[in-house]
């Protein structure tokens, strides 16, 4: 009995390292060709307005949300040691250097991942990925490659919507709604939000964020097994592992980043 | 009369499971051969294994005098350029225009300018009777047109070698009449040679000029239509006749009846 | 034609996200470090620098003329080595001092620079010898402690 657990825990364990490695082949197979996608620029273009415009009004309208609630969040916590006029700097740190590149990067995952996914998935299934491959069309390089750079371009691009947004929200709340000085609001967010370390670590951040998702998402496309069922499961593969390759790999940013 | 496509001592198999034993097959220029077959004998995989899209295990297949598994992947490229395959759905790319899809091939490995190609395209869509249907996107026409829009595709580039992937499958009769004829004629006019994987023997002996036969991975029987339909094998016999048992079993393998009630001899 | 107007939109989306990493930068961030003037260095040398870190701001009369660059510890004379780069705009005399202060009550440390009356001014490689070192809060607590303890002593006498 437990021989048999160990046999099965030891197989799994095998498994997950050869996924990993095929996984990490795929990456460089796909780096190997994407430079090549440049040639058609056409095509990234056209990935960019499909992944990144489509995504610009989930994004602005949680970036929104979030700043409302951070702003009312750190103001009843603040108000009670009469430090108020810090809300301003904490929410802008809070978004640019965390919540900014983590959340747009899950959202991504969900909005743009899935329908990525299921894009190629469906290209598979259909064999049009054969069809291009009988035409001596390397599909890596036309379908993935261009999908690819669209992520990685987009992503950034989200995240500082996201922030600036998110700014933008909790200084309705703040100035606005419960009436703190605006001089103070600005001045000390921009006493503690220092552009070196906090927005270019940001803009890296999600700059990696994009490359993460965008290959799960293409990854899982082009891999799945060519019926419905399977590309409906590649779809939410792509969700749960572009999320926890996110948050994993924030952890490790943040602590090479922001510690000393 | 020179063979364009050679396959000699051919094994493949995905795993443990053989599809393909001992294949050997000769495809004449000029010709049109079909490879028939019940379902899951192999034929899809000659194809595959044709266009160099797997690898087999032993022996080798030879198109235009190279073999094809030992092409790297420019030489394959290159040997690709001179086939045209036809998917069994059509595989059009479904997010672009029949006239973009017929386009493709032309678009990605020319450097002809637009007005070129669009007479070349619109010559080619004329050829399968879709000219005007040139600007509607694949979801907005019937199976069969989709199918003669992926013929039209698969000789944009005027291929040595044409493939047509079970192109009569799900069709009504007045596509399917259609559709032998195009083949047909194209193989004609394009001089190229032409190999039909198919299970409809009566559209398929109207057109091929040899068939080869095969069941689980080998051939079983192969000749021109007229000898096939008079052949005393079995197997053909059971095919050519659509007879519901012979060689191919009706029942699925396994017990029989009387021991699945418990009626059997031995209990 | 189609391909033009996409273009459009991604051009407009690309813009918007150069907008709004702008935004970020120029009003919610201070682009201090971002300078890459050049400055003069002078170091000090510290008992203690508490809590000084790297990028702390150096200030004279509350103006940010500065900011500390290295920190490092001199094992010959078991003190803090402390350069600071100056902005070469300020030039201070050569016998000025230099305090590290903590901004509020709890707030981060930085050095002020106050200024003596040498008609020479600070290059850079000089070194400033008048240091007052942090201010720990334990050392606070405890003065504060014993004196209240005398106090209670006396008037207790």
């Amino acid at each position: 009995m437990i021989l048999r657990f160990l046999e099965s825990a030891g197989a799994t364990v095998r498994e997950s390292i050869e996924s990993l490695g095929f996984a990490t082949r795929a990456f460089f197979n796909l780096l190997r060709f994407a430079p090549g996608a440049f040639r058609r620029p056409a095509l990234i273009s056209e990935q960019i307005h499909f992944i990144g415009n489509y995504s610009l009004v989930i994004t602005i309208v949680s970036g929104l949300f979030v700043g409302l609630v951070l702003g009312l969040q750190f103001y009843v916590n603040l108000i009670q040691f009469g430090a108020e006029d810090k809300l301003g700097s904490l929410v802008a740190l809070s978004l640019i250097r965390e919540l900014g590149p983590v959340v747009t990067a899950l959202l991504f995952a969900g909005r743009a991942g899935t329908s990525l996914t299921a894009e190629i998935g469906l290209m598979k299934a259909g064999e049009q990925l054969s069809a291009m491959e009988m035409m001596a069309v390397n599909p890596v390089q036309r379908v993935l490659a261009p999908r690819f750079w669209g992520g990685v371009i987009a992503m950034p691009v989200l995240a500082a919507v996201f922030s600036a947004v998110g700014i933008m929200g909790s200084y309705l709340v703040a100035v606005k709604m419960l009436s703190l000085d605006e001089g103070a609001f600005w001045s000390q967010m921009q006493a503690g939000v220092d552009v070196n370390r906090d927005v270019v670590s940001s803009v890296i951040k999600s700059f990696v964020f994009g490359i993460a998702v965008t290959f799960t998402a293409v990854f899982q496309g082009y891999h799945v097994k060519p019926t419905p069922a399977d590309v409906a499961r590649a779809t939410t593969r792509t969700v749960v592992i572009a999320s926890l390759l996110v948050l994993g790999l924030d952890f490790v940013m943040t602590a090479l980043m922001f510690t000393q | 009369m020179s063979n364009l496509v050679e396959i000699r001592d051919l094994e493949f198999a995905y795993g443990d499971r053989k599809i393909l034993s001992n294949l050997r097959m000769d495809f004449p220029r000029g010709k049109l051969i079909a490879v028939m077959g019940g379902s899951g004998c192999g034929k899809t995989t000659v194809l595959r294994l044709i266009g160099g899209q797997i690898r087999p295990q032993r022996g080798a297949v030879r198109v235009g005098g190279e073999v094809v598994h030992e092409l790297r992947t420019d030489g394959l490229y290159r040997l690709r350029r001179k086939m045209g395959m036809l998917f069994q759905f059509g595989a059009l790319f479904t997010d672009l225009t029949i006239f973009d899809n017929v386009a493709f091939p032309l678009r990605e490995h020319t450097d002809l300018p637009e007005e070129l190609i669009r007479d070349l395209v619109l010559m080619k869509l004329n050829a399968v009777g879709l000219r005007n249907a040139s600007k509607l996107k694949p979801g907005e026409i019937s199976g069969g047109m989709a199918r003669r829009v992926a013929v039209a595709r698969a000789i944009a580039l005027d291929p040595e070698l044409i493939m047509y992937d079970e192109p009569f499958a799900g069709l009504d009769p007045i596509s399917m009449g259609l559709t032998a004829n195009l083949i047909r004629n194209l193989n004609d006019a394009l001089g190229s040679t032409s190999i039909l994987v198919s299970h409809d023997v009566n559209e398929t002996f109207a057109i091929a000029d040899y068939v080869y036969f095969m069941s689980a991975g080998k051939i079983v029987a192969e000749g021109t239509p007229a000898e096939l339909r008079v052949s005393q094998d079995p197997y053909v016999k059971q095919f050519v006749n659509a007879e519901p048992d012979g060689p191919v079993p009706f029942h699925y393998p396994g017990k029989s009846l009387a021991d699945d009630l418990g009626l059997g001899a031995k209990r | 034609m189609h391909r033009k107007i996409i273009d459009i939109w991604v051009g407009l989306f690309v813009l918007l996200g150069a907008a709004a990493v702008l935004f970020l930068a120029l009003q919610a961030g201070n682009m201090s470090s971002l300078s890459f003037a050049e400055t003069y260095a002078v170091t000090g040398k510290f008992d203690n620098i508490g809590g000084l870190k790297p990028q702390a701001p150096v200030k004279s009369a509350g103006v940010v003329v500065g900011r500390v660059g290295d920190i490092s510890f001199d094992d010959k004379t078991y003190q803090a080595m402390v350069r600071l780069d100056l902005d070469p705009n300020y030039k201070f005399p050569k016998d000025s001092s230099l305090k590290i202060l903590t901004a509020g009550l709890l707030g981060e440390q930085y050095i002020g620079i106050e200024p003596g009356g040498d008609t020479k001014n600070l290059v850079d490689g000089d070194r400033i010898n008048r240091t007052q070192s942090a201010t720990v809060l334990e050392d606070l607590i405890n003065q504060f402690i014993y004196s209240k303890a005398a106090d209670g002593k006396e008037s207790s006498k």
